[in-house]
């Protein structure tokens, strides 16, 4: 008899799973179901939406006021969302009081950063060194002179107390993630360095702006400052609190980056060390991109953050989108008791927008990148 | 502690420096070709940007005002929005030339901070809203009922020395925001709603019902608004006083934008100082004889900005009330032109 007659020669035939496990229902009664406390998560979840679905539905789309002159139809009683007030308001949302004849120039400012933008964050564009030199370099200088205006190109300067709406959100957002990007990862490398003068100055800088709340850097810009300096040196009203903004975001920009240098092993160090590479050289090409990719998740959710906190710049009296909101449901014309909840659930729409595309493009970089890593 | 009186004397040192470096305001604002006017950033009726972004409102009219005075121009002014707590600062510090910001005059903020307020361009004060079929005709009638409130506000306070000072109940139901009151106003959690006058007109429009709601006639508190200014320069104060004061003169004569160029011939004596058709009164504010002139002609008299902003020409339908003038029963009163 053949010693290996027990060894199987060919493998046993797959057994059908055991009825009731398979199918639609039990996927998804494995899914809701699946124990008492899911069943009854469940059940509440399903009495949630069922309660308050058709509210919604009735009050956005139903018995919404599409189109109307003035306020008066959507004051009526019954009347739901009054998209007619958002749609007449728009244009201020969107510019705030820049001057009605140059917002081509706003148009023209954010339709090329849009698309620099896409040329920059579309895996597999062709060129992004050119993208970036343009976005990074050219863009920001050309904005400036087509938004602030100057008189050797014969566009009228348009003071910095116009911008408002859209323009002004999106404004303090670029900058504070364009700036605090790079100022973060200065600062976490400067907070690691070996020179004393360097790291107390990125230890300081991150502590300082880290312990205090940004509405405080905000009212030391807008308040403070003016007191100390002259008005004819004391910077733009818009560029004070853009600057603490960035300032602001660098700091917790810094601290996520350290979070991936501390991740690294030793041995990346060691190995790029043993290389021969300058400090520079092995910054730039071994620790940084391990680093980068590494704390994508944290710093898009600094940038998300940032995006969201550009709403306080309110407070100081400059007139972001959420604010051009807040006082467009002031007009006495549009007066009714449900202007105040439009303006307030397309703000929300807005910002949810926003952020939930810079949250799936972030997790989609995360994949391709991590590619090599999963296990 | 060392640190903050350092700071503290830093602030100190700060403001000194800025209020004596501004000089004679009226020169700083003709050599800029504008005035910098500090406006409310959103009070229907008062200061609003409109659907293209352009400020509107009566204590924007009142910067349009000057500039009109000033320029002969009411669109030369440049509107800075400033929120309650850094309106004193951009005044302080010299970023802008008039403070324009339903500001209340009182005692500690001209003697304390060192301001000076032109005049009262609106009487305004606490007053109540109740629904019409409560059959509710004055405030005293109120006893015992609640009314919706902002929280820490003066108006929590007035409310509370009112009802204790004409010995009635009442049960405050109080609210983080005037938004939230004035919803549960509307649902019918209280009887009535209490704010300043010129906010329960605004207030009303965003009712449910607004016409089935009326506003008691008592003013409970004084609140008056008016344009601030530095002190420190005369020449400055007056031209804001005067140019308030123009325009109620100009009412009381019947000078309206309409007619202003008629009356440029008319033989009343004080018509013709106020035209500058005869003496040369803007001479001593810094500017030409025509000032008030320019002011009706761009603007409008006291009545018009009124009506227009506040009153049966806006949705808010605010009563002239106190803010009447003299011959008709109000305080709106303005030193003669002579």
């Amino acid at each position: 008899m053949d010693p290996r007659a027990f060894l199987r020669t060919a493998p046993e035939p797959t057994l059908p799973p055991p009825p009731g496990a398979t199918g639609f229902f039990a996927l998804w009664r494995a899914r809701l179901f699946a124990d008492a406390t899911t069943g009854v998560l469940t059940v509440l979840g399903l009495a949630l939406i069922v309660w308050a679905a058709p509210i919604l539905f009735r009050f956005l789309i139903l018995d919404a006021v599409w189109t109307a002159p003035d306020g008066k139809a959507c004051a009526a009683p019954g009347a739901g969302a009054c998209w007619a007030y958002v749609w007449r308001k728009f244009p201020f949302f969107m510019y705030g009081s820049y001057p009605v004849e140059h917002r081509w120039r706003v148009d023209v400012t954010l339709l090329a950063g849009a698309a620099l933008i896409v040329w920059l964050l579309w895996r597999g564009a062709p060129r992004k060194g050119l993208a970036a030199f343009l976005f990074f370099a050219v863009y920001p200088v050309a904005a400036f002179f087509l938004l602030r205006g100057a008189e050797f190109l014969g566009l009228p300067v348009v003071s910095t107390d116009l911008w408002g709406g859209v323009l002004v959100t999106l404004i303090m957002a670029l900058a504070g993630i364009v700036f605090s990007l790079p100022f973060g990862v200065l600062l976490a490398l400067g907070r690691r360095s070996r020179l004393p003068v360097v790291r107390a100055f990125s230890v300081g800088f991150i502590e300082i702006m880290r312990g205090v709340p940004m509405i405080t850097v905000l009212f030391m810009a807008n308040l403070m400052l003016p007191l100390f300096v002259p008005p004819a040196l004391s910077p733009d009203r818009l560029l004070r609190p853009l600057v603490g903004v960035a300032l602001f975001a660098s700091a917790y920009m810094a601290e996520v980056i350290r979070g991936g240098l501390q991740a690294m092993p030793k041995g990346q160090f060691e190995g790029a060390m043993a290389l021969g590479l300058t400090y520079p050289q092995r910054m730039r090409l071994v620790i940084l991109p391990q680093v980068l990719t590494i704390v994508i998740p944290g710093i898009v959710n600094t940038f998300i953050g940032l995006f969201k906190d550009t709403t306080l710049v309110a407070i100081v009296g400059i007139f972001d989108f959420l604010r051009t909101v807040e006082t467009a449901r002031l007009d006495p014309e549009w007066a009714g008791p449900t202007i105040a909840t439009t303006g307030y659930v397309f703000a929300a729409l807005f910002y949810f927008v926003f952020c939930f595309g810079m949250s799936r493009y972030s997790l989609g970089v995360e994949t391709s990148l991590q590619k090599g890593r999963t296990r | 502690m060392t640190k903050r009186a350092a700071l503290a004397a830093f602030a100190a040192l700060g403001l000194s420096v800025s209020s004596a470096a501004a000089g004679p305001t009226i020169d700083a604002v003709k050599k800029r070709g504008q005035l910098v006017c500090g406006v409310n950033p959103g009070v229907a009726g008062f200061g609003l940007p409109d659907d293209k972004g352009q400020y509107t409102g009566f204590d924007v009219d009142f910067c349009r005002a000057i500039a009109a005075a000033v320029f002969n121009d009411p669109t030369k002014v440049r509107y800075v929005a400033l929120s309650a707590k850094d309106r004193f600062t951009a005044l302080q510090s010299g970023e802008i030339d008039v403070l324009s910001r339903n500001t209340t005059w009182t005692q500690s903020r001209e003697v304390g901070q060192g301001f000076l307020f032109g005049a009262v361009t609106y009487y305004d004060g606490q007053g109540f809203m109740v629904r019409k079929k409560l059959n509710v005709g004055s405030a005293l009638e109120l006893s015992g009922a609640s009314v919706c409130v902002q929280q820490g506000t003066t108006t929590e306070l007035n409310l509370a020395d009112y009802f204790r000072s004409h010995d009635m109940k009442y049960e405050p139901v109080v609210f983080a925001t005037a938004d939230e009151g004035i919803k549960s106003y509307d649902t019918g959690r209280c009887d009535a709603f209490t704010s300043d006058m010129s906010q329960l007109y605004a207030e009303r429009t965003k009712l449910g019902q607004p016409d089935d709601h009326v506003i008691l006639p008592e003013v409970i508190s004084k609140e008056p608004l008016g344009p601030v200014v530095r002190q420190g320069d005369d020449q400055w104060f007056n031209l804001v006083k005067w140019t308030h004061y123009a325009m109620v003169t100009a009412e009381e004569l019947g000078v309206t934008q309409k007619n202003v160029d008629d009356k440029l011939k008319a033989p009343n004596p004080e018509t013709k100082r106020l035209l500058g058709t005869e003496g040369n009164f803007g001479e001593g504010l810094g500017l030409t004889a025509d000032w008030a002139y320019r002011i009706v002609k761009h603007v409008g008299n006291y009545g018009e900005i009124f009506e227009k902003n506040l009153g049966e020409g806006s949705r808010l339908k605010i009563k002239r009330g106190i803010n009447a003038l003299w011959t008709k029963n109000g305080l709106q009163y303005a030193p003669p032109i002579r």
